[in-house]
């Protein structure tokens, strides 16, 4: 394994070097039928699960076949996607921000050939490589954030959580059979790379304990005062601390007031919080980002904990299952998670999903939590 | 023969939806067989380490990568994030395991020529795992080496001519639903203003001068495809003032049941056939329309675009042609402080190409605001929370407007200000005195 340069000279890092070009221009790598037809389309229509197709007024048609993957995915998935695309579709493809993968062609036949073939690649484990769908009023694909496999901070792993989830719902992400689309995301803690605060369904890792203080190198990795500002709550201060009769600048906490958010540990390496019986998930549901009919709105904590439970998190499962079915079996026509919560009240939500309502899913957090408190005699029995 | 036995994530094999282990494991054994002779060079063997180290994971319930590591390439402050691994001893593949962001093309359309110089240059030089894509929209190099940085850098750069992205305090890599090339809802072209202004602003994106992280991202339409609205410090979403445009024949088509409706969106359950009256007359939120078994009828004075009717009978309604955009600032995930969805800032603004002139003035009075006075990780909306909605709307020279608000305040703490007040705030107390026994 020599080490092989591109052309980079680490004694002169600025010859040649060239810098703040941004990505290649879009518009390379349009499909020639979408190159002609930009902002010229007339119409579309989901043609079955998968499978789209769009009308262009100059009588164009273009039908995309959708699939879901992993959005972990390796060079070697990736090239099998590339054949594809260069067998079907003249060697262009794009990838949707759900992390769906999508192919188009200018004929009917050739995308349901192309359905066909997708579907019947499979993994040497036997999942599906390249399950179409994503489409209409059922689940697509889980957005999510990298846990175990890649990040510092996660309470819980993304890649297994979403798998578990997606194997769960399966059926609805290959058939359109809900009352409207249901959106699930991931974000295994609290930063949200993977924003999942307007989800129908959110699946977030939070922590419970407390960060511990790892007194004897905390002066030297971090700035004191920074990691005393980085506390909502006030609950970090600085102090002096003995071990062995040696005395260290450090900081206490103040556990009581702690909300396990974590910002103290992304702004100080000393203070991990990460623990296997502290760590789990949350579950949040009723959000949305679309002004479709109602306004956007915030997902509501409906689970205060799951523990986590590799490598399947049957729990989560269960839960998810019991949350998508009520739904499913009681909202209306174009009726968003939330707006169904909303309709029947929450108090209904809990009896139909069976999940069971606790104190803690009672807001106290600052001033908002006021107006999530009921102030009428409104409610139903 | 696998490197570590993964009894735990074994069990993620199974299952309909794609297993990354799967993939992870296939990815190890392809670097194991090399039938491409490639001169690795980050350890052979990193996809089997990663496998190693996540299935420690599974079984301690605990993250096995170390916090933070400051490496990047050469001015740049961000595109590249630190990771090692805690136990490197036992999984040396993965020893480094830093992450590049690669600015993707706006709208997420490749070819298969330039995906595949990319899949060669990310096997040649790092793990052959990539994440397609990350959630602010980066193509996302999963796992390198240290050494291996300026060169991926340079590759990028010379021979396929695209950057990094954004990490850190600074712009971060804007995204858009794909608009115009494929969607007939879109109200402006989404791709263009995102990749012009991802250009125009390569400085901030590359070199972190901000308080915090910068986010823009363009929806073409109120449906909200890349979730501006709760995801994005800047949010464009596109939109029209003048009518909806109605195809009354292609209603009735929708009527009599020609058209399936929502275009097709529900195919996979009877729900009976189509009502025009119950499923978009008295679903629509304003109630500015009405059928009289013959005619559509929209009030679209009094419709706020809401996309329902629209979405409901593509073929029918369509989007108006006097378009531009809806801008809304200041949305964000809960650290610290709660989350917060953006808020609307300019109701209609014109989405000009090339320049953006309009878009960019909005954006630099906001930046500009910002820069002074945002404290360290204070991201734009806290800002605002801070300083007043009216400071915003002071730094931008915008007016204030009732559609700023849902509801006007129910309080009267209102913070006049001096020169609001006639006379000034200056008084003698014996003046007041002359009239005013103590």
């Amino acid at each position: 394994m020599a080490f092989i340069s591109a052309g980079y000279n680490p004694d002169k890092p600025m010859e040649g070097r060239i810098t703040d070009i941004g990505p290649k221009k879009f518009d390379q790598f349009y499909p020639p039928v979408i190159a002609k037809n930009k902002g010229q389309w007339e119409y579309h229509e989901i043609i079955e699960p998968g499978v789209l197709m769009h009308k262009a007024k100059s009588g164009d048609e273009v039908y995309t076949v959708r699939f879901g993957g992993a959005r972990l995915m390796s060079v070697t998935h990736l090239r099998e996607i590339m054949a594809i695309a260069d067998e079907y579709c003249g060697g262009y493809l794009r990838f949707t921000t759900r992390n769906n993968v999508e192919l188009m062609v200018t004929d009917k036949d050739t995308a349901l050939k192309l359905k066909a073939d997708l579907n019947g690649r499979k993994f040497a484990g036997g999942s599906y490589k390249f399950p179409v769908g994503g489409t209409g009023a059922g689940i697509t694909n889980v957005v999510h954030t990298q846990g175990w496999v890649h990040c510092h901070t996660p309470a819980t792993d993304a890649s297994g959580t979403v798998k578990v989830t997606l194997d769960e719902v399966f059926g609805h992400f290959t058939n359109m059979d809900l009352p409207a689309p249901l959106r699930i995301s991931m974000a295994c803690c609290l930063n949200m790379c993977g924003a999942v605060h307007c989800s129908d369904i959110a699946i977030l890792g939070y922590h419970r304990k407390p960060p511990i203080i790892d007194h004897e190198y905390l002066d030297n990795m971090c700035e004191i005062p920074l990691a005393v500002a980085a506390c909502p709550m006030g609950a970090i201060r600085p102090t002096k601390t003995e071990i062995n009769g040696k005395e260290y600048k450090s900081v206490a906490v103040k556990n009581e007031r702690c909300m396990f958010c974590g910002n103290c540990y992304t702004m100080c390496p000393s203070l991990p919080l990460a623990d296997k019986e502290g760590d789990g998930l949350v579950i949040m549901a009723g959000g949305k980002i679309s002004n479709r009919l109602s306004e956007p709105k915030f997902s509501k904590v409906v689970v205060a904990f799951i523990p986590n439970e590799p490598p399947r998190w049957p729990t989560l499962a269960k839960t998810i299952r019991q949350i998508v079915d009520a739904y499913a079996a009681d909202a209306k026509k174009y009726e968003r998670l939330g707006d169904w919560a909303e309709r029947i009240g929450w108090e209904r939500f809990f009896e139909k999903t069976g999940l069971e309502f606790s104190e803690h899913l009672i807001d106290d957090f600052r001033d908002p939590a006021y107006y999530t408190w009921r102030q009428t005699t409104h409610f139903k029995f | 023969m696998a490197k570590h036995e993964t009894p735990l994530l074994d069990q993620l094999e199974s299952g309909p939806w794609p297993s990354f282990v799967s993939d992870i494991k296939q990815e190890a054994e392809h670097r194991q067989a090399n039938p491409d002779n490639v001169e690795f060079q980050i350890p052979q063997d990193v996809c089997d380490d990663l496998l190693g180290v996540l299935e420690m994971s599974y079984r301690d319930g605990e993250t096995h990568w170390k916090h933070g590591g400051i490496v990047g390439v050469f001015g740049y402050g961000g595109g590249v994030i630190g990771r090692y691994c805690d136990q490197p001893e036992m999984f040396p593949g993965v020893a480094h395991f830093h992450t590049l962001r690669v600015n993707q093309p706006s709208g997420k359309y490749y070819t298969t020529e330039f995906l595949g110089q990319l899949a060669d240059l990310w096997d040649f030089r790092g793990s052959g795992l990539l994440n397609l894509h990350g959630a602010t929209g980066d193509l996302v190099f999963l796992g390198t080496t240290t050494p291996q940085l300026e060169e991926i850098f340079w590759t990028l750069t010379h021979d396929l001519d695209t950057d990094l992205g954004g990490s850190g305090s600074n712009l971060r890599t804007p995204a858009c639903c794909l608009g115009e090339s494929r969607c007939e809802y879109a109200c402006y072209d989404t791709q263009l203003a995102c990749h012009t202004l991802t250009n125009e602003y390569q400085d901030e994106l590359h070199r972190p001068a901000f308080p915090y992280k910068f986010k823009f991202k363009f929806d073409g339409c109120p449906n909200g495809c890349v979730a501006s609205i709760a995801r994005s410090d800047f949010s464009v979403i596109g939109t029209w003032k003048d009518d909806i445009k109605i195809d009354q024949d292609a209603v009735k088509g929708y009527v009599n049941g020609e058209f399936a409706p929502n275009a097709g969106a529900h195919s996979g359950r009877d729900w009976g056939k189509f009502d025009i009256v119950e499923e978009v007359i008295d679903r629509c939120p304003t109630k500015c329309m009405s059928w009289d078994g013959n005619t559509l009828s929209i009030d679209n004075a009094e419709c706020y675009r809401c996309m329902h009717c629209i979405n409901t009978m593509p073929r029918a309604l369509k989007i108006g042609d006097e378009r531009g955009a809806t801008i809304l600032v200041g949305a964000k995930a809960p650290i610290l402080d709660g989350a917060q969805m953006a808020s609307l800032l300019v109701p209609f603004i014109e989405v000009n190409p090339p320049d953006y002139d309009e878009l960019k003035e909005v954006i630099e009075n906001l930046w500009d605001w910002w820069m002074e006075e945002g404290k360290n990780r204070e991201r734009i909306g806290e800002l605002i929370r801070r300083q007043g909605f009216q400071k915003m709307l002071e730094v931008t020279g915008i007016k204030a407007d009732a559609r700023h608000v849902s509801a006007p305040r129910a309080n009267p703490y209102i913070f006049w200000k001096e020169e609001d007040v006639e006379g000034g705030w200056t008084r003698d107390i014996n003046v007041f005195r002359e009239k005013h026994q103590r």
